[in-house]
């Protein structure tokens, strides 16, 4: 049997990935590609509830295991159980007296804490910046710095300056040409190893869903 | 079909062709790559982690299984494998964190696999993956916390990351962990450039696995890659010089 399921799974995905595949370019296989998709979807749902589960047992270890940091863990559970409780009362409700409670509790704790995060980010991304020419003394940092500065730079009209008509024009050029090509470069390459990576997982070299 | 579908569809098909065929050819030779020194120094830290009974984390962003970025997914449990299978004999299993639910569950299955095949099943242990949010930020706070109260001395991150990408690379920084970092995101492709001293850029995250632990269908995908590339290349200079001479 330890044989049997690996082969079988390979099996499964090999057929279903090919399937799909194929209906992106021949049309009588596309209502059976849409399903597979669909499938798909319905199956990611109910993983995330999993993942949840998962989340929820790491934390309730930590805290009967009194490891570091346990308190964050029980806060964690206390935050869940009543988000689903207040969740579920809700959206049970008859009357639907409150139905944007949940959108409200986003608004009011998810929402601010990202946003927060996003302005450390911005001092994260300046130290990094000011770090670079210390951690690599290269020409293309100084072509990278170089290029970050002149963006910033033509983004918005300075103050007392305005627009600096020449930065702009430089601006323009490095965006036409170097970045895009660039871009365009990158993208190919990633391209690129987009489909082998895919067609590796659909001849079973790599079989993240069980076996070698 | 249009000439494009069919082009793509003769493509895909010669290229999984070449593939199996080249895999097979090379199951007795040792593949050799170029230097990536990125990967040389996480091999390096690596032996380092197991050495000194430290773990390693790899983080799998907020990359799913029901988008175009699949592959960047498969990219990175084919990492959470090669490194599972790498460290089993250590103390301190890896820890995998992603931000999908999906990808999660496969984690799961790919670290207990990786530990079956090294002969270490009694060492899996269930709570080494964790989903720790499902927004880009959500999961940075969720999974930032691994990094620096779980004895971490190595950050893996592979997978689909935006801006948030610093955030993590800084909190390695300040622990003093060794991190590689790669994305197929663009914008984080650029931070990425600023913040790590040996960014992995591009495609070189889809070779990822092959520089940890080669195998003949790494090194042939590896091949197929090069020459899809030079065949660009060739059709891209062709082009602009029929442009030039008004043929096109």
């Amino acid at each position: 049997m330890k044989r049997f399921w690996p082969v079988i799974n390979t099996s499964i995905a090999a057929i279903a990935g090919f399937l799909t595949l194929l209906g992106y370019f021949i049309r009588n296989l596309k209502a059976l590609k849409d399903f597979i998709v669909h499938g798909a979807v319905i199956l990611a749902a109910f993983a995330i509830l999993v993942g949840i589960a998962n989340l929820f047992m790491v934390h309730l270890t930590k805290i009967r295991t009194r490891q570091e940091g346990n308190i964050y863990s029980f806060l964690l559970l206390t935050a869940m159980i009543v988000s689903l409780g207040f969740g579920l009362a809700f959206s049970m409700d008859p009357s639907g007296s409150n139905p944007d409670f949940m959108q409200g509790l986003f608004k009011s704790v998810i929402f601010p804490v990202e946003t927060s995060l996003l302005a450390l980010l911005a001092v994260t991304l300046l130290y990094a910046s000011v770090r670079l020419l210390r951690t690599r003394t290269d020409w293309m940092s100084i072509v990278f710095l170089a290029s970050a500065v002149i963006g910033l730079f033509t983004m918005v009209p300075l103050p007392f300056i305005g627009e600096i008509r020449i930065l702009n024009g430089l601006r323009s050029f490095l965006m036409d040409y170097f970045v895009t090509a660039g871009a365009r470069g990158i993208l190919i390459g990633i391209s690129l190893g987009v489909l082998t990576t895919g067609l590796r997982v659909l001849l079973g070299a790599d079989r993240p869903f069980g076996g070698k | 079909m249009s000439v494009i579908e069919v082009a793509s569809l003769v493509l895909a098909l010669i290229s999984a062709g070449a593939l199996a065929s080249l895999a097979i050819l090379r199951r007795k030779t040792n593949a050799s790559f170029r230097e990536i020194p990125a990967y040389s120094q996480l091999n390096h830290s690596i032996g380092l982690a197991v050495e000194d009974g430290t773990r390693i984390h790899i983080s799998l962003g907020s990359s799913n299984m029901i988008s175009e970025r699949s592959a960047t997914a498969f990219a990175g449990l084919g990492m959470v494998y090669r490194l599972a299978e790498h460290t089993s004999a250590s103390d301190q299993p890896p820890i995998a964190s992603s931000g999908d639910g999906m990808i999660s569950i496969l984690s799961q299955d790919t670290l207990k696999n990786a530990y079956a095949n090294a002969g270490a099943d009694d060492r899996y242990d269930p709570t080494t993956r964790r989903l720790t949010g499902l927004t880009p930020y959500s999961y940075a706070a969720g999974a930032i916390p691994i990094m620096l109260d779980e004895k971490v001395s190595t950050n893996v991150l592979i997978g689909n990351f935006g801006n948030e990408i610093a955030l993590f690379t800084d909190t390695a920084e300040r622990k003093n962990a060794h991190s590689l970092a790669t994305t197929d995101n663009l914008v984080s492709q650029a931070i990425l450039f600023a913040s790590m001293e040996k960014p992995v850029v591009g495609e070189e995250l889809y070779a990822a696995g092959a520089y940890i632990k080669p195998d003949p269908s790494h090194s042939a995908s590896l091949t197929i890659q090069d020459v899809l590339r030079w065949l660009i290349v060739i059709s891209l200079l062709a082009g602009a010089a029929l442009k030039v001479i008004n043929l096109l």
